[in-house]
């Protein structure tokens, strides 16, 4: 399906996640954090910026990887987006919604 | 008129055994909750102090005894070391996808927001003090006050 975001039409699946990442632009994932009520500021693109990078190569996104990562830890992560830190920010950043418990 | 349309808002598990099967269900329950933005507390209470208890959480097993979906003679689990070898092989593979051990597992958790409070009946019965328990818990307290802790709309309690 698809849906005017941002003054575009993207193409998204029924839960909002993009299913065409080359759509994506930073005016998309505004409009998309708005949505979810989260104020976007550097320190989120950053994350956004890191998230995307994973997906390219092909990494699978678990809470767990997270903060085993250099970039941020997990208290962070569930900072800058509260409710659901995983599932907002994937969607924000224009890829999958990651398939993971942990 | 309330809004609430019947969506789990918070989560109130209460963790009663320590074998590994039933630590890693309630862990992963809390932490699942929390990355959907539902709350989350644990209440650890008889065996279940195990799973938070500092010299004894990185030591649980799973049950080769009385556990039909281990698929061997209750005889042969209750053999010398069947327990440790049945429990090495399932850590095994739990590394494989992705599964933090227990340790790294509450961490994971107080870091991702989910409360953890340690019986304190259970507690006087195994003679426990608050130093023993992982650093982390947010305190020892009884039943009532978890029942309170569980009050408002959209809380949800489970029993493992």
């Amino acid at each position: 399906m698809e849906k005017e975001i941002a003054g575009k039409m993207i193409k998204v699946n029924d839960e909002g996640y993009l299913t065409d990442f080359s759509q994506w632009t930073q005016e998309v994932g505004a409009a998309i954090a708005e949505e979810n009520n989260i104020v976007m500021t550097p320190r989120h693109w950053e994350v956004i910026a890191y998230l995307q990078n994973e997906h390219k190569n092909n990494v699978a996104l678990s809470i767990r990887k997270i903060g085993k990562s250099d970039v941020l830890d997990i208290k962070e992560f569930y900072q800058l987006f509260p409710q659901g830190p995983l599932k907002t920010s994937t969607k924000i950043a224009g890829i999958p919604k990651p398939a993971s418990c942990i | 008129m309330s809004e609430y349309n019947g969506e789990i808002r918070k989560m109130m598990i209460i963790l009663s055994k320590a074998t590994l099967e039933n630590v890693y269900a309630a862990f992963v329950l809390a932490n699942g909750a929390r990355m959907e933005g539902i709350e989350a507390e644990i209440f650890f209470t008889f065996f279940g102090l195990e799973a938070i208890h500092k010299k004894k959480l990185e030591h649980l097993h799973i049950a080769t005894v009385g556990n039909p979906a281990m698929h061997m003679p209750t005889m042969l689990g209750g053999l010398p070391g069947m327990e440790s070898l049945a429990t090495m092989m399932m850590k095994k593979e739990m590394e494989k996808i992705d599964m933090p051990d227990v340790h790294e597992f509450l961490d994971i958790m107080v870091a991702s927001g989910v409360k953890l409070w340690a019986c304190k009946l259970a507690m006087d019965m195994f003679h426990y003090e608050k130093e023993d328990m992982y650093d982390e818990i947010g305190g020892i307290i009884t039943v009532g006050d978890f029942y309170k802790q569980g009050s408002g709309i959209g809380t949800h309690m489970l029993f493992i």
